[in-house]
């Protein structure tokens, strides 16, 4: 057992850590933060709250399968998120949208009043909710220190808890005076939170499992006995499926649109490609969680039975149990992050609501308008540290005087059906464009009465009355005719209200003519794929605007230096001269959005109307505006695609004419080698000629070497002419290659004999290596034969007297392989791959004399790559080895 | 009797010019390459160079290079012989400080005219 004042202390500790990460992540801001798909995978798990923690264990116990559609519910929504909320992440981006009431708002023409009433919604849906975790804190904190609850707050520890965590929300969650900016620090410890207390309930189930018990059979085994284990773990008959399955509906849409996931999912999304982590991620740490809820509640109702104990609270009993103090004090703090990530993001969510929608739109602007930048900014940031303190404030006096005696489960429930009340507004923006304001609000209202009237006035008002009697009652028992037997309480109510929200939101919808405000917004939410880019121009507006007074508004918020950078960006990104007087469409929107972040939407929008003349527009009007501003969108992505398509071709000619360069500076070099090979032979016979037709007295052995000259000068001419032809030939695929069967060793020794007595002369050894388990071959004998020749040849020149030039035949993976070396000296590195290349020497060596025509390698490269083989050549030792590659037919 | 030393690595080119430059009277040396020729330069001071210019080791360009360095042989007159045509590489070895350019094949006759001019 741990007195308070220890526990305290641990709580003192563990916010400290809290503190400490939410002011490292802020302070360093590295990428290992901001990048992070799991961070924000993690805060999304802010959706497990005391409520999951303690709550479900407890219905696990008692109204069994009923704990899993608060985990189905979401797991079966969140592969939709893909398509869903990447696209109301992409709306937010462009409109600076930071809180619920203004996405769903702005969606039905900005309306003030709109988002008013969603802020309302949310307040009386979430504070029960929040008080619902200052519950699980204090009586949490009673039970581990086994102290009975105090009636005065002053002197009760879990009040000093909470005041606590209002102070750490109220201080990071208002770092930043625009609402739509990245709350990193509060980000990290929320996402620390989700962490432990995956893992904490992970070391409990454990405990509960292998120390409580022998291993999960033993539990099952042992609690089948139970005369209800059976009836609580299937599904009772349709009437159960059908009210699970309404659960489910239930947790899905809440997964959606609790604001506190709204928040964590849309406003502190950094990357749209997190998203594709979450989907996994987020549904596997549900999976995870669920598996030790039953293992949990059936072990705790073994231990306990008999016992007149919360089954809520098995998750802290059962280790006190066991007078295990620190898996005790573990779970707590477990349930504390719960609690403390719920209550912040929700306190943080709101308070910008009531800020944004409520208190500045209905009180401030007109204070704001005439204040400096500084002063507005703390202004703002003060309504929301102080809005964000009276909640959690507010929560704790709900708490204290409503729900001491209700179970966590069905609080957390009706938080869920009120907020589900949005439903239908949040999806029509996204996926409907002829949904209008007045659809929309009567809509919510309607079932907002009948969750009141179904729902939250029983539920509370039995906290006081055991019975409704009189009045109330003869009202309730007038509307018994709509009860549907099938369906339990919360599921009825849930399914009449969404019937009756969604068939007046679609009836009104399409017989009253929308506005043209609400009409324009519909096209850029539904269309925001086409819009991202340049969503300023489908914002239709007309009439009369200065930059001069629009300035000056934002000015008082935004500062001079913020203001005049946030104009040249936008005068650069549409190309606008700075000296215009008049704004247009665009600026309006473009200033907006400046303020929306900090105001709200709604508040920006009076204010900037405060200082325009708008023109009505009829939403004919509009609609033809937006059919022509998507042509010119598309239009536009034409042009773009064209100047693509052309930037591309010029790019190709670019490529094409620099190729065409190198090609001619290469047929300029061939040439040039040409002549140069030609006029050395050239040179040599007609000074013999000169000669000899000039002088008489020439000696007659003298006279018969320049015929010789002449005659092998010839020769060399015409050969050097033949190999340029072949050459030519071989590229052009113009000779056809006679490929037979052939024995590898022949044709080697064909090749080799006519130059045996050159060997012979340069007193080379030559030797060969045969590897060759067969001799059988398929290539063209004749040409394999000029191959080895040249390659041969080739050595020979380069080989000094007394050299060595070794062949060597083997089979590799069928292929074979022929390499020859010689120990001639190496090539330079650089030249290994060109000296395939026809009189390659022209582009490296042109000044030092080549051995050879240069012909010799370019030829035989032809020749192996005309039967499919290959040739390199590589420096090796103390030579140069030819390495000839020919796959077996 | 004038001195002249004839490099090129074409054996069947250098026999003709031998041939006609000994019968003309003169002293004729062979080189197969730069570095031959620069062998001689330390032994002799001739009245006539004739550089081919595609050689192996040593190329006729860095020949000339190193003659220009010599004052000793300020007076030696380098004459290039060379089966390279284009104006590029002529335009260089005028540049470079070569006294003629004769480009392959040439007439003997005419060649040994033009030397003979030089001197003049």
């Amino acid at each position: 057992m741990m007195s308070s004042f220890a526990l305290f202390i641990v709580v003192l500790i563990y916010l400290a850590l809290l503190f400490l990460v939410a002011h490292l992540a802020e302070k360093k801001k590295s990428k290992v933060w901001i990048n992070n798909p799991y961070i924000y995978a993690l805060s999304l798990a802010v959706y497990c709250t005391a409520w999951t923690y303690y709550g479900s264990i407890g219905v696990a116990a008692t109204s069994g399968l009923n704990y899993l559609p608060i985990y189905i519910g979401p797991i079966m929504v969140i592969p939709a998120w893909i398509y869903i909320n990447t696209r109301i992440v992409r709306i937010s981006r462009v409109n600076k949208i930071s809180s619920l009431a203004d996405f769903i708002s702005l969606r039905y023409g900005n309306s003030r009043s709109f988002s008013a009433i969603i802020t309302i919604v949310c307040l009386l849906a979430i504070v029960p909710y929040i008080g619902l975790q200052i519950k699980a804190i204090s009586e949490t904190f009673h039970l581990v220190t086994k102290t009975a609850m105090s009636q005065n707050i002053l002197t009760d520890n879990a009040t000093f808890v909470v005041i606590l965590i209002a102070l750490f929300s109220s201080y990071y969650g208002t770092k930043y005076v625009d609402a739509s900016e990245k709350r990193l620090g509060i980000i990290s410890a929320i996402a620390l939170e989700s962490f432990l207390k995956l893992f904490f309930i992970i070391i409990l189930g454990l405990f509960v499992i292998y120390y409580a018990f022998d291993g999960f059979s033993d539990i099952y085994e042992k609690a089948s006995k139970f005369e209800d284990f059976k009836q609580k773990n299937i599904f009772n008959g349709i009437e159960g499926a059908m009210n699970w399955m309404v659960l489910c509906l239930i947790s899905g849409t809440a997964i959606c649109i609790l604001p506190r996931q709204f928040h964590t999912a849309i406003i502190e999304n950094r990357q749209e490609k997190h998203i594709k982590t979450a989907i996994w991620f987020f549904p596997l740490y549900l999976l995870i969680f669920t598996i030790f809820i039953f293992p949990i509640a059936w072990g705790g109702r073994l231990i306990f039975a008999g016992q007149n104990v919360n089954p809520e609270f098995y998750s802290i009993l059962i280790p006190q149990h066991f007078d295990n103090t620190l898996i005790t004090v573990l779970v707590f703090l477990g349930g504390l992050s719960s609690c403390i990530s719920m209550i912040i993001i929700s306190a943080i969510t709101l308070s910008i609501m009531l800020s944004n929608n409520l208190i500045i739109p209905y009180g401030l602007l007109g204070k704001f308008k005439s204040e400096n930048e500084i002063q507005n900014t703390r202004n703002i940031t003060n309504i929301r540290k102080f809005s964000i303190f009276a909640l959690i404030i507010m929560a704790f006096g709900f708490y204290k005087y409503f729900i001491l005696k209700t179970s966590l489960d069905s609080v957390g429930l009706i938080s869920f059906v009120v907020i589900g009340q949005l439903a239908p507004a949040f999806f029509g923006a996204l996926f409907w464009r002829r949904g209008t304001y007045k659809g929309a609000v009567i809509g919510l209202l309607a079932g907002l009465a009948i969750c009141y009237f179904g729902l939250i006035i029983p539920q509370y008002y039995f906290s006081y009355n055991q019975e409704l009697k009189g009045a109330l009652r003869e009202i309730y028992n007038a509307f018994d005719f709509f009860s549907i037997s099938f369906l339990s309480k919360i599921p009825q109510i849930f399914f009449w209200s969404m019937l009756v929200n969604t068939a007046l939101f679609a009836m009104i919808s399409v017989s009253v003519k929308g506005n043209y405000r609400e009409r324009n917004f519909a096209e850029l939410y539904v269309d925001i794929d086409k819009y991202i880019q340049n969503h300023e121009n489908a914002f239709i507006w007309r009439g009369t605007a200065y930059v001069s007074d629009i300035k000056n508004i934002l000015e008082r918020f935004l500062g001079k230096n913020k203001t005049e950078q946030a104009l040249r960006i936008f005068n650069l990104k549409y190309n606008i001269d700075s000296q215009t007087e008049t704004a247009d469409s665009r600026f309006i929107k473009f200033s907006e959005n400046l303020l929306a972040g900090r105001i709200g939407t709604a508040s920006a929008k009076i204010l900037i109307e405060g200082v325009t003349k708008e023109d009505k527009i009829s939403l004919k009007e509009v609609l033809n505006i937006l059919e022509e501003s998507k042509e010119n969108i598309t239009l536009n992505k034409k042009l773009t695609e064209k100047s693509e398509e052309l930037k591309q071709l010029s790019d190709d000619l670019k490529n094409a004419n620099e190729s065409l360069i190198i090609k001619d500076r290469q047929k300029d070099d061939f040439l040039d080698s040409v002549a140069h090979e030609l006029r050395t032979p050239i040179t040599a016979i007609r000074s013999a000629g000169e000669i000899l037709a000039d002088d008489d007295d020439i000696p007659l052995d003298i006279k018969r070497e320049f015929l010789n000259n002449i005659i092998t000068e010839s020769d060399r001419l015409s050969e050097i002419i033949n190999d340029i032809l072949y050459l030519d030939k071989l590229e052009h695929g113009e000779i056809t290659l006679n490929i037979k069967q052939n024995n590898i060793i022949e044709t080697y020794k064909k090749a080799l004999n006519p130059l045996m007595h050159l060997i012979q002369q340069k007193d080379i050894h030559i030797s060969e290596v045969n590897l060759l388990n067969q001799f059988l071959y398929e290539y063209d004998e004749a040409r394999m034969i000029q191959l080895f020749q040249n390659i041969l040849g080739n050595a020979l020149k380069f080989t000094d007297d007394q050299g060595t030039i070794q062949t060597k035949l083997s089979e590799k993976e069928n292929q074979l392989i022929i390499t020859i070396f010689n120990t001639g000296k190496h090539i330079p590195e650089e030249d290994l791959e060109m000296i395939f290349d026809k009189f390659y020497q022209s582009k490296n060596q042109n000044i030092l004399k080549p051995t050879g025509s240069g012909l010799g390698l370019a030829i035989s490269k032809k020749i192996v790559q005309a039967q499919g083989g290959t040739i390199r050549a590589e420096n090796s030792g103390l030579g140069v080895t030819f390495t000839i590659t020919l796959s077996k037919k | 009797m004038k001195k002249i030393i004839i490099a090129d690595d074409e054996h069947k080119i250098l026999m003709s010019l031998e041939y006609s430059f000994k019968k003309n009277g003169y002293d004729v040396y062979i080189a197969r390459d730069g570095t031959e020729v620069l062998e001689f330069l330390k032994a002799m001071i001739p009245d006539v160079i004739l550089l081919d210019i595609m050689m192996p080791n040593l190329d006729g360009y860095s020949t000339l290079d190193i003659i220009k360095q010599d004052k000793k042989l300020k007076d030696t007159k380098v004459i290039f012989l060379s089966a390279k045509n284009n104006p590029r590489d002529i335009e260089k070895g005028l540049e470079m400080g070569a006294d003629a350019f004769v480009t392959k094949p040439y007439s003997i006759k005419k060649l040994m005219q033009q030397i003979e001019e030089m001197f003049e």
